[in-house]
């Protein structure tokens, strides 16, 4: 911690004491303690913030958007294709259809496909992070707790794997898989293993000889309980942290294979694939780039607040 | 050193040999048959042996794996399905963007990057701090494609016939041609020999080229054509490299040489040029070396946005045209310029940090 000014330190010692005599009057556990840090921390809140609103536009997309978002509305309302954002409080006249975001190139209500866009993004994230994070720490765990030949082995395959630009990978795997959303996210997933088999092998490394895991061997425990109840449970805070932090990735990473075609397909939804079929339109209908780019922006942003946040309150090690 | 140096360096082959590998598997792994994947549904069994015989595919795997190890070495890369030509020279035409790209966003994200973290680890906890790190977060949390279609609309149309009208596509205006330096040297070259290659390779990189050469038009335009896709490739590094520069130089002023110095009455610019910043720059090192990986990938999105023809586009056109010796051929040596940079940033690490090489 540097302290540059009187008062932040005086601050910084106002609030360690109030700890230590919240500790001594009534014990706290870790992660209320955890919680307490995270809320101190203005940033990691707004990045709560911005999720919590991300998700509950997510479920409730449906009631959110005023169309379907897939519905063309040649025909049905009097709307010409890639016209600019209708909106009846700042003057759009009341007797044109509102539509806040404009319509896009195939006539269809641009704010109802952001709205939608919020689900594939977050499943993505989601998705890709889970299986990482599931296969990188089964990886990392049996590698550090193993060791010899199996961690060698297994470390040396994911090295590989980080010897190549992330995007570019995850580039290369879909072109043997070929384009679509599944294919990329099982790309993205597998570019993002090793940085969870890392951070677990050397929890497990390090965890692996404390006393309460000697004293279970002691007592007779198999490895297989060693490592699924001692060890792994103890390990998963940085892994916590590191996976919020890589869903922003994810999503980022998602967008960017959509938007070179190798990723979600037409007509879904999705703000990377929406951007890039309306990418040679920038001049005439900027607000089909706009939208989608802020969504995705707005995501990945709060994704990485919270993961900082996360960091700071769970694990002040990590901190950069 | 030498000895970190031999022992980093041999660390790296096993990742190399890895790549090779992995790249030289993409295209068996393509599912069904690889002469139908490549030369079409309606491909005759005639045009299938034709096929395997001239790629080596009727042969055993290891025999092929042996042939293709064989013709890295010599920079044979195969040949392109869809163009007839060598993937080479299709990198000798299209590398030196990706390059010449990839290294003027790096400097950009240096040059912006490393000075914001200065001032916001100088002004810790004031309202520049936490607008230069809300700033940063942002930075990071941009897609590149959007910010790079953002740009092209500020600049190529919002603000066109004013001077701050920049070109949104493209590396040069119509017309305009960058003359390589050894014609304008006069140099006498044999046609298709390697020396030739090499020199059309180091050639294309337009703007080095036109600055040597004293091309000025040409060069101004190239410049020009750079700005917007090298500072939308820069904005995620540039932001990662202020936080880092941030942190470490907070974390240098921390320490006790530091307060020796304040204490012994140095200058508190003195204090931070000479005592922190300077030991504060290891990380930041580590750092832009890693950038890299962002940044190669990144251009393949940049190059896309600004309808560049680099390794970026090149790659993504032959995924979609099935052209697997291209994709083979590109995947294969960016992610070998990876390995290679990280290699040398690791070396330079141990140069500029005695603790590293003993460990």
């Amino acid at each position: 911690m540097t302290i540059l000014s009187r008062k932040a330190a005086l601050e910084e010692l106002e609030r360690q004491a109030a700890d230590s005599i919240r500790l001594t009057a009534e014990p706290l556990s870790q992660w209320r303690l955890a919680l307490r840090r995270f809320r101190r921390r203005k940033s990691g809140m707004f990045g709560l913030g911005i999720v919590t609103f991300l998700v509950l536009v997510a479920v409730f997309a449906p009631l959110i958007a005023p169309y379907d978002p897939n519905e063309v509305l040649i025909g049905k309302e009097d709307v010409q294709k890639r016209s600019g954002p209708c909106i009846h409080l700042l003057g759009c006249p009341e007797d044109q259809p509102q539509h806040i975001m404009g319509i896009d190139g195939n006539v269809r209500d641009e704010f109802s496909r952001v709205v939608h866009g919020a689900r594939v993004s977050l499943v993505i994230g989601l998705a890709t992070v889970s299986v990482a994070i599931l296969v990188g720490a089964a990886l990392g765990a049996v590698a550090g707790y193993r060791g010899g030949w199996v961690d060698n082995v297994i470390m040396r395959i994911l090295d590989v794997v980080l010897g190549f630009p992330a995007l570019l990978l995850a580039i290369a795997i879909v072109a043997v898989l070929g384009p679509g959303l599944t294919n990329a996210l099982i790309a993205i997933s597998i570019v993002t293993i090793p940085q969870y088999a890392r951070v677990m092998r050397a929890q497990v490394l390090a965890i692996k000889e404390l006393d309460y895991v000697s004293a279970s061997r002691a007592l007779g425990a198999t490895p297989r309980r060693i490592l699924f109840r001692r060890v792994v449970p103890n390990a998963v805070t940085p892994l916590v942290v590191l996976g919020t932090l890589g869903i922003a990735g994810a999503i980022l990473e998602a967008a960017g294979l959509s938007f070179l075609g190798l990723g979600a397909q037409p007509p879904t939804a999705e703000w990377g694939s929406m951007l890039a079929s309306e990418r040679n339109q920038v001049f005439t209908a900027p607000h089909l780039v706009f939208f989608p780019g802020i969504a995705i922006m707005l995501t990945v942003l709060g994704f990485n607040l919270m993961g900082d946040g996360l960091r700071d309150a769970l694990d002040p090690s990590l901190n950069e | 050193m030498l000895g970190f140096s031999t022992r980093r360096i041999l660390l790296a082959i096993p990742v190399l040999v890895g790549i090779v590998v992995v790249v030289f598997f993409l295209i068996r792994a393509i599912p069904g048959d690889p002469c139908t994947a490549i030369l079409g549904e309606r491909a005759t069994e005639e045009a299938c042996e034709r096929f395997y015989a001239a790629n080596g595919l009727n042969e055993p795997i290891w025999v092929q794996l042996w042939v293709y190890l064989q013709n890295l070495f010599t920079f044979n890369l195969g040949d392109s399905v869809r163009f007839s030509r060598p993937v080479t020279q299709m990198l000798i035409e299209r590398l030196p963007l990706t390059t010449e790209l990839a290294t003027s966003a790096l400097a950009l994200s240096v040059l912006v990057g490393v000075p914001a973290g200065v001032i916001s680890a100088r002004r810790h906890n004031t309202a520049v701090d936490t607008a230069t790190m809300a700033a940063a977060n942002v930075g990071v949390s941009m897609p590149v494609f959007w910010l790079g279609l953002m740009l092209a609309y500020l600049f190529a149309f919002v603000l066109r016939d004013t001077p701050f009208q920049l070109p949104p596509s493209g590396r040069l205006s119509a017309g305009v041609r960058s003359t390589a330096f050894y014609d304008v040297w006069g140099w006498e070259l044999t046609e298709g020999t390697t020396w030739s290659k090499f020199l059309e390779y180091l050639s294309n990189h337009v703007i080095a080229n036109t600055f040597v050469t004293g091309q000025w038009d040409v060069w101004w335009d190239a410049v020009q054509h750079m700005i917007l896709p090298a500072v939308a490739l820069s904005t995620i590094p540039m932001a990662i490299i202020a936080r880092i520069t941030r942190s470490s130089l907070l974390e240098a002023m921390g320490r006790d040489y530091v307060r020796t110095a304040r204490a012994k009455g140095v200058l508190e610019s003195s204090v931070v040029r000479r005592h922190a910043f300077r030991n504060s720059l290891l990380p930041v090192v580590t750092i832009i070396g890693l950038q890299l990986g962002l940044l190669l990938g990144g251009a393949v999105l940049t190059e896309t946005v600004f309808g560049l023809a680099g390794v970026g586009t090149g790659l993504v056109e032959s995924i979609f045209a099935r052209d697997y010796a291209v994709v083979q051929g590109f995947t294969f040596i960016v992610a070998a310029i990876y390995v290679v940079v990280n290699l040398v940033v690791d070396i330079s690490y141990a140069w500029l940090d005695p603790r590293i090489r003993l460990e």
